[in-house]
């Protein structure tokens, strides 16, 4: 089987100081990597460079382009890379600000990505962005509400509606759970565990928090100071770590 | 100073050659906003000064110079830039559309068909139609060279979703051969078939945004819509009640306290032609014998 | 189907000096299809530590675990997981789930991942369930709010429901009232008469007697120097 991502050797330089460097690592379809690490290990860098948004100084990053096999994504051009950005890989941001046009209702949020690639028929979208909204667990009739009226974990919701709509086979999250209730991430954690399953996707998930990828992630890297320390089976890495800064990271988990 | 102190039509001659390079550039890429270096207009920004550099740069000696707002030759802006050229350009003006060879409009395309002589200039206040849904210039102009247009129908979504049709009335956004979406500057979406095909040159200046853009005769600009939901180019329901035409956009004018109102051309050029050839609407009696009186 | 040779495993305490615990040395064994081998020892002398190395769950420092054909001491991340999709299961002693998924749907998850289709991993589910005395109302209720026992029972549940050819148990019938632990060692044995290779951590002598057909003392496994 083609992984559908493969990654080599990725380094991020800001000037002199490190974003990270030497990562490498192949994700198969249906795999959730988890990249866990505290502020300023690189982990966000990474994802960057890996989602696009922003262009390591070396490395390649393989996709498996539904045309033409592995392509490195980073040497493709900006409007080849835009369209996959919008049609075969999602990215959901902590901030569901960053993640959703707040002046528009729910459904021309979700049904964007739909008329971006093509879709010209009003009542087919309207259909798609409630039936998707119904997927995230939002009533439809909060359809034509802006998600300025919504809370938290519901704007979390609707950016992975808008995301998942146009059935992509990546899904980069970065602190999907970040900054809500606990009880709304146990909801937000089992909607994604749900459609990640059901959609057969793949995903890389930043966080710092090891619940989430316990919960989520099949496969952990573990990074500080803009270098893989350990990767391996989620819950080998989290049961027994071996490199002492993993061992660190999960005696420091306060437990409940 | 005397007017004889001022270069033909105010600009110089090198910031007229900007200009003009903007304008062929514009021509060249049918939608695609040129941007210039828009220069101080003896006049406040809002008021036209895209329009007038436009015109400007356009305007010959032998041209016949024609200005509307909303339609009308004799509201106040119209009249203060028709005045501004005929005073700094010495060139002819008229009222009559067939008649003028640079005709300056704010908000309006004349009824009459235009032809293969004239331009038609534009003043435009806000050029990107992409803005209101994304404020990003970097971004907006990203979009535009990548053909990322969704975001263009989202905006038509919206309306639909809270209006059951699409409410946007005018500055209906336009594709143009098939490529740049276009704002068409704040012309009822009832104008909107007349830029498609036209025979005339379409400018359109935007003063204050430093754009300018243009379509070259018989440009393919087609309406953005949604399949079950076409482009409508409505118009109020009404004939003139001047001159009776059915297919001319109209106006609604209030003329008492009582609710007593009329439908009248927004061009009145137009209506006035209609008239003086015999055409009659049906408030026409009571105004001939009002202004009588 | 499991064979393990001379695998040991030491704990390397980074914080604490970078200590290094031995705590496994030369353990092997071998379990054959339709085999249930129980390990045995006292508490701390590594019957879980040898569990956890050949689900993956811990890293062998040196030594083969063979499961199905695959070497897990140093097989990649994604041949493991597929090894734990199809091949090897493991009932551990505490349940682990995402909150607010319904207990029938933890259950039949095995099943699901294995690409069963949906009415029949359900239909298995709630069989399992039934037998384990999870009464119907409960199953629409996610476990997490489950008493200690019904949560190991629902684990037990979600371990039996797909037929690996392998299976891990720890303590299985543990603080179980005898009905159930009745039933849970009929799925052992059950299990077994279908072929499966099991290793078990039994600490009741008469389960014990009852489906294992070997001991394994793990205390000879202990380093020497420990």
């Amino acid at each position: 089987m083609t992984p559908l991502l493969q990654v080599r050797d990725i380094s991020k330089f800001y000037g002199a100081r490190l974003g990270c460097r030497d990562v490498g690592f192949d994700l198969y379809p249906g795999e959730v990597m988890g990249i866990v690490g505290e502020s300023g290990s690189g982990k966000s860098t990474l994802l960057g460079c890996l989602a696009g948004q922003l262009a390591p100084d070396t490395g390649e990053v393989l996709f498996d382009t539904r045309g033409e096999g592995p392509r490195d994504t980073l040497t493709m051009s900006e409007p080849e890379r835009r369209m996959l950005a919008r049609t075969d890989w999602a990215f959901v941001h902590q901030h569901a600000r960053e993640g959703l046009r707040m002046g528009v209702s729910a459904g021309g949020n979700v049904g964007e990505r739909l008329m971006a690639v093509g879709a010209r028929h009003y009542g087919d979208i309207r259909g798609q962005a409630i039936d998707w909204l119904d997927r995230v667990e939002i009533s439809e009739d909060r359809v034509d509400d802006k998600p300025t009226a919504f809370s938290g974990g519901m704007q979390q919701r609707l950016q992975i509606a808008r995301n998942l709509v146009t059935g992509p086979r990546l899904v980069f999250m970065d602190e999907p759970t970040g900054g809500l209730d606990v009880s709304v991430q146990a909801r937000l954690l089992d909607l994604l565990r749900g459609l990640v399953r059901e959609m057969g996707l793949s995903a890389i998930i930043v966080t710092h928090d090891l619940a989430v990828v316990r919960l989520l992630a099949d496969r952990l890297m573990v990074m500080k100071d803009g270098h893989v320390v350990e990767s391996g089976l989620t819950d080998q890495v989290l049961d027994d770590p071996q490199h002492g800064y993993t061992q660190l990271l999960v005696s420091s988990v306060l437990q409940v | 100073m005397t007017d004889q102190a001022y270069n033909f039509a105010y600009l110089d001659e090198q910031t007229k050659r900007m200009i003009r390079r903007a304008i062929l550039k514009g021509l060249a890429i049918p939608g695609y906003q040129v941007p210039f270096a828009s220069r101080e207009m003896p006049m406040p920004y809002g008021w036209g000064t895209g329009g007038v550099q436009v015109s400007a740069a356009t305007l010959t000696p032998e041209d016949t110079f024609k200005v509307i707002d909303q339609g009308a030759d004799d509201t106040t802006n119209a009249v203060s830039i028709r005045k501004f050229f005929q005073r700094t350009a010495g060139v002819a003006t008229t009222e009559e559309t067939d008649k003028a060879t640079v005709i300056q409009t704010r908000h309006r395309i004349p009824e009459t068909p235009l032809g293969e002589d004239q331009v038609l200039v534009y003043q435009v206040p806000i050029p990107e139609p992409l803005r209101f849904l994304e404020p990003r210039e970097t971004e907006t102009r990203k979009m535009h060279s990548l053909e990322e247009y969704g975001l263009m129908h989202v905006k038509l979504y919206e309306d639909i979703s809270q209006h059951g049709a699409i409410a946007t009335s005018y500055a209906y956004p336009v594709k143009v051969e098939g490529r740049y979406v276009m704002d068409p500057s704040p012309i009822p979406k009832f104008d909107n078939p007349k830029m498609a095909d036209c025979p005339a040159i379409q400018l359109f200046g935007a003063g204050r945004e430093q754009r300018i853009y243009a379509l070259p005769p018989y440009t393919k600009v087609v309406s953005l819509d949604f399949e079950d939901h076409p482009f409508d180019p409505s118009k109020a329901d009404h004939a003139c009640d001047l001159c009776g035409a059915g297919e001319s956009y109209l106006d609604e004018v209030i003329t008492d306290d009582a609710g007593g109102r009329m439908f009248v051309c927004s061009d009145t050029d137009y209506c006035r032609a209609r008239r003086e050839a015999g055409h009659l609407g049906a408030q026409a009696a009571v105004m001939e014998e009002e202004a009588g009186a | 189907m499991i064979e393990i040779e001379n695998v040991s495993k030491t704990f390397t305490l980074h914080n604490q000096g970078s200590a290094v615990i031995p705590v496994m040395e030369g353990a092997t064994l071998s379990v054959q299809p339709g085999e249930c081998v129980a390990l045995i020892g006292a508490s701390g002398a590594g019957k879980s530590t040898l569990m956890r190395m050949i689900y993956g769950n811990y890293l062998a420092a040196s030594g083969r675990i063979m499961v199905g054909g695959i070497d897990v001491a140093q097989a990649k991340p994604r041949d493991i997981l597929a090894l734990r999709r199809q091949t090897l299961g493991y009932v551990s002693q505490f349940l682990r789930v995402v909150p607010r998924v319904p207990t029938l749907e933890v259950v039949a998850e095995p099943l699901l991942l294995v690409g069963e289709n949906r009415d029949s991993a359900l239909a298995r589910a709630g069989d399992l369930l039934t037998r384990l005395n999870i009464p119907e109302r409960l199953w629409g209720l996610s476990p997490t709010t489950f008493s200690g026992g019904e949560q190991q029972r629902v684990n037990i549940a979600r371990g039996f429901a797909h037929t690996y050819p392998a299976l891990l148990l720890d303590e299985p019938t543990a603080s179980l009232d005898a009905q159930n632990r009745d039933t849970v060692l009929s799925l052992v044995e059950e299990a077994k008469d279908r072929g499966a290779a099991i290793v078990g951590i039994f600490h009741d002598e008469a389960a014990r007697q009852r489906v294992c057909n070997r001991e394994i003392d793990v205390t000879g496994f202990t380093p020497v120097a420990a």
